[in-house]
């Protein structure tokens, strides 16, 4: 079945000769219309526009954090034991992950108008599915025996949670919001050609403009970003977990 | 008789300095963070009034273009499915090479620049790269998305190859086994199961992508999507939305039915927490 799909993908995708014939050339175009960097450019635009990337980021991060916990809670059976809760909230996490962030960032414009906000919430709005699933799935895996211990001895829901899961799925659910940062800081990079905020509305001003040397700019500024993130996600979680 | 003399703390539960002070740090990075984003009520409640706009334009959605839906839903498929094949493809020698507990460090420097490449840049903007290099269309979606897979499948198969039991490899390796026997019969057998794994997910993922690289011109229905949304058809909008919500949840189902079939114990979850489902796993051998 896999290879009968690969082969009718194979004959059916349209490909031009002609495009596929110069890409050499085009490619070799590209990169010297790259050159020299723009540099002058980085201080009066880029930096700001980098700078509201890493906020979006960060803030739909931590919004989708908190917007998810709850939801995390619902869909764990072990501690929500009714099924018809649980599928509810499962369902807001499936429709929260099926909607690519491009196209939250295309509703959240719509509704607020182009900016950051909008890129925010698109963010904050992809994130809940899968913060919320892997937490959900973290609680449901926690040791009974400190809960049991703790509701033996009276406690109540407040501090089961506290004493009881919290522990158990901490180091689950700070791994879980490092990860899903770094993948946020990579996608707010683009939310900006929909109008959402930060550097992609840059990226595409200067795409529209044909102004490459300016594109490569931008390009390496992301690129320095991503691995800085990731530098960052690798040294806290070897700290922190 | 005599009481314990012993200092018992008050709070036995009491939080040390520094996750305080990071709370602290966190919460003034919220409050400068949140001011940048020019929150303010009426902002918001002009944004509720055009969400109710909005949304009673989005419903009924509007199937009357299904030619054109299922033709860019169609190239959306082929773009996912040609894009995995290649990049699961390139992925295999790409990761192996990568191995550190294998290869020498001049092989694995150039092939871990490749994957920190290829994983750098979201899969639009690297379509936009490829768009210009091969042109608009189709070729330009499977190209970027191939780039993508390999970033993220190099990357997981090569830290699965180095978490394998060497044990095993150097039984094979005693037998005077050649190195292509090594992989077949004592490295490959023991990651299978988890590439299988990453490659339902990066088949799944590439799907998502591959319904939006058509933003920048690369292919499928993103193309159709985005035209829609700018020509303000919003009842259209919501016919594509509904019509690729519905694509990748039927690839999600198809996804976990391969996992289940390949890979019993192994799930999705376990993927991302590979760190303490290993722990345990070697927790177990040490036992």
């Amino acid at each position: 079945m896999i290879v009968v799909a690969i082969v009718l993908s194979i004959q059916t995708v349209e490909v031009i000769p002609e495009f596929l014939a110069d890409a050499p050339e085009q490619v070799a175009d590209l990169l010297t219309r790259m050159w020299p960097l723009d540099f002058a450019y980085y201080p009066d635009t880029v930096h700001a526009a980098l700078m509201e990337t890493i906020h979006i980021a960060s803030l739909g991060t931590l919004l989708a954090l908190v917007l998810a916990m709850p939801v995390g809670i619902l869909a764990a059976h072990n501690l929500v034991p009714s099924t018809p809760v649980n599928l509810v909230a499962k369902l807001i996490l499936v429709s929260s992950r099926s909607v690519n962030s491009l196209v939250w960032a295309l509703l959240f414009v719509g509704i607020f108008g182009p900016g950051a906000l909008a890129g925010t919430l698109a963010i904050a709005f992809r994130s809940i599915g899968f913060v919320g699933k892997l937490f959900g799935e973290a609680l449901e895996e926690a040791q009974p025996g400190p809960i049991e211990a703790l509701s033996a001895a009276g406690a109540p829901w407040a501090s089961r949670m506290t004493f009881g899961y919290w522990p158990q799925v901490k180091p689950a659910f700070w791994s879980i919001a490092l990860f899903r940062w770094d993948i946020n800081v990579r996608e707010s990079a683009v939310l900006g050609l929909v109008g959402a905020g930060g550097i992609g509305m840059a990226l595409d001003s200067a795409l529209n403009l044909f102004q490459w040397t300016r594109v490569a700019v931008i390009l390496l500024a992301i690129f320095a970003v991503v691995i800085i993130a990731e530098v960052v996600v690798t040294q806290v979680r070897r700290r922190m977990i | 008789m005599n009481a314990p003399t012993a200092a018992v703390p008050a709070d036995p539960f009491k939080g040390s300095l520094w996750p305080r002070v990071a709370a602290l740090a966190l919460i003034v990075y919220v409050i400068y963070a949140g001011a940048q984003l020019e929150v303010s009520w009426a902002r918001i409640e002009t944004g509720l009034e055009n969400a109710a706009k909005f949304f009673s334009r989005l419903f009924p959605p509007n199937f009357s273009r299904h030619d054109l839906l299922v033709k860019g839903l169609l190239e959306s498929l082929q773009i996912a499915v040609l894009a995995s094949t290649l990049g699961i493809v390139l992925a295999l020698p790409i990761g192996l090479c990568a191995a550190r507990n294998l290869m020498p460090a001049w092989v694995t420097w150039p092939a871990r620049l490749i994957i920190v490449a290829s994983r750098s840049f979201h899969p639009v903007i690297v379509a936009i790269l490829f768009v210009k290099a091969v042109g608009f269309g189709a070729l330009a979606g499977t190209l970027a998305l191939t780039v993508a897979s390999i970033g993220f499948i190099g990357k997981l198969f090569t830290e699965a190859i180095e978490e394998i039991s060497l044990k095993q490899v150097e039984a094979v390796r005693a037998t005077g086994a050649s190195f292509s026997s090594v992989l077949a019969f004592g490295v490959l057998p023991q990651v299978f199961s988890r590439f299988i794994g990453f490659s339902t997910y990066q088949l799944d993922s590439n799907l998502r992508n591959s319904t939006m690289v058509g933003i920048v011109g690369a292919g499928g229905i993103g193309g159709t999507l985005f035209a829609a949304f700018q020509r303000f058809d919003y009842d259209f909008v919501c016919a594509i939305l509904l019509s690729i919500i519905g694509l990748i949840m039927l690839g999600e189902v198809l996804a976990t039915g391969v996992r289940a079939i390949f890979i019993e114990n192994a799930t999705l979850a376990d993927l991302f927490r590979r760190g303490s489902a290993m722990r345990r796993v070697r927790h177990s051998e040490d036992d």
